[in-house]
């Protein structure tokens, strides 16, 4: 992959923001939680990328025991992290959806302005 | 990366949200990509399995009970633009105290990592570090984790779920006319999707069920040595059972595995998780300490691995069918309140 300086945290960033970009300006309540889903993307890439060591394999152990003291290893603790937070982000997105459905059943609407002006009329 | 880049402007820009939920996949799947190349192979797994897969039909679930398009804004959001574009002008201003990407003395790398990669091939005795980690080591973290699913699961159920009685009465009225009328009568709805007479997608999925079941079963029980385990096994486990809800049909697929053993499943093996911990606290050793459970150590190790991982997958099979079901079984009962005139 591409280990030159900063590379990957700069598109970390970049995709961090057009995440928050998305969730901040959009008013339809699904394309929110895409955003949300885009944000939570961008830090999984952050994550990932400072777990990695340059020249080095994927943390499981090499069979050949003299190898394996040469080997260099990522790092498994960011991948565990992310792994659990990957499950459980599409878990609370899905509680999320949930509740856009029933805003939906509500309001006639999924449109967050809409909703506010419904909520001002009455 | 770049790809990723202008996927994730598309999707910001592109109105449609089912455009946009494809095009969220597809981001993901790239994620995953990328993942592998920063050797992160389990995560990548997850990603491709849970991003591309498990989302995005929720996503589509969603849309086909909300529908799908965007309502058009003339104004452009300048306030957010101008938050954005400050905070990514700090953050970027920030990776300048990062440290060297990919350098081996990083501060990441100098913490309890070397730990893990040292010691865990002679302490827990299986050689994926990240499955020991994420079951043995940081097994409190793990058991938090799959209680947050099994909230979620149980949160979903309580929101979609509020006319389950009247549903069931109603369901059984119409039990005696075929499934077609059913079908029909769903309309938008997901398992609208599944058509009686496509026959490249049903000789396809037929062929394709089996192995994915049994992939998923591999995953889950050769997490110890290679990628994999329970979280990625579940969703896969999930994923073919949501392929025959689709194709098929809803009904079938609740013919194979049911509401109440859904619930019940994912109630037992959080207990499971549990009991597992307990387990070693009753035979003298700290909770979710797996050391006591077998005679020496690295085959209690081992043991309590597999329960944990076992516990693990069937949570997260049994919270993701949950809630496909109840989005699904939530068209339904939309389709039925309008149909008695209710809406």
């Amino acid at each position: 992959m591409i280990s030159f300086g900063f590379f990957n945290y700069w598109i970390f960033i970049i995709l961090l923001m057009i995440g928050l970009y998305t969730v901040m300006s959009r008013s339809n309540l699904v394309k929110k939680m895409i955003g949300l889903s885009l944000f939570q993307i961008s830090v999984f890439l952050f994550y990932i990328s400072m777990g990695k060591v340059t020249g080095g394999t994927a943390p499981i152990v090499v069979e050949n025991t003299a190898d394996a003291v040469t080997t260099a290893y990522s790092n498994p603790l960011p991948h565990v992290l992310i792994l659990t937070a990957i499950v459980v982000g599409i878990a609370t997105t899905a509680l999320g959806l949930s509740l856009v459905v029933r805003i939906k059943e509500s309001f006639g609407t999924i449109d967050e302005e809409d909703i506010l002006e419904m909520e001002d009329g009455a | 990366m770049l790809l990723l880049i202008a996927g994730t402007m598309t999707v910001l820009m592109v109105r449609n949200l089912f455009v946009a939920t494809m095009l969220l996949g597809i981001v993901s799947f790239t994620m995953a990509l990328i993942f592998i190349s920063l050797d992160a192979v389990d995560v990548a797994f997850t990603e491709a399995a849970v991003g591309a897969g498990i989302s995005t039909v929720l996503y589509i679930g969603t849309l086909a009970l909300v529908g799908s398009q965007e309502k058009e804004r003339a104004k452009f959001a300048v306030g957010p633009l101008v938050i954005c574009v400050a905070v990514g002008a700090v953050l970027y201003y920030a990776t300048y105290d990062m440290p060297q990407f990919g350098h081996p003395d990083n501060p990441v790398q100098t913490h309890v990592a070397p730990r893990y990669i040292q010691e865990s091939p002679t302490e827990i005795g299986i050689p994926n570090m990240v499955t020991s980690v994420l079951a043995s080591y940081r097994g409190y973290d793990t058991f938090g984790e799959v209680t947050v699913i099994f909230t979620a699961g149980i949160g979903v159920l309580l929101i979609l779920r509020q006319r389950r009685r009247r549903r069931t009465d109603a369901n059984k009225d119409a039990k005696d006319t075929p499934l077609d009328t059913d079908r029909d009568g769903k309309g938008s709805s997901l398992s609208g999707l599944g058509s009686n007479h496509d026959l490249v997608p049903h000789v396809i999925a037929k062929l394709l069920i089996p192995f994915i079941f049994v992939f998923a079963l591999y995953v889950q029980f050769h997490g110890d040595f290679g990628p994999g385990g329970g979280f990625q096994a579940g969703v896969i486990f999930a994923a073919g059972i949501i392929l025959y809800a689709l194709v098929f049909s809803l009904d079938l697929a609740r013919a194979v595995i049911n509401e109440k053993a859904i619930l019940f499943l994912i109630c037992a093996v959080v207990l499971l998780y549990g009991g597992v911990g307990v387990a070693g606290m009753l035979l003298g050793g700290n909770f979710l300490d797996y050391n006591v459970l077998a005679s020496d150590p690295v085959a209690g190790q081992h043991l309590g691995i597999l329960l944990v991982e076992l516990g693990v997958g069937i949570t997260v099979t049994a919270a993701m069918l949950a809630i496909f079901y109840a989005f699904v079984g939530r068209a339904d009962l939309i389709e039925e309140a309008s149909q008695r005139g209710e809406k």
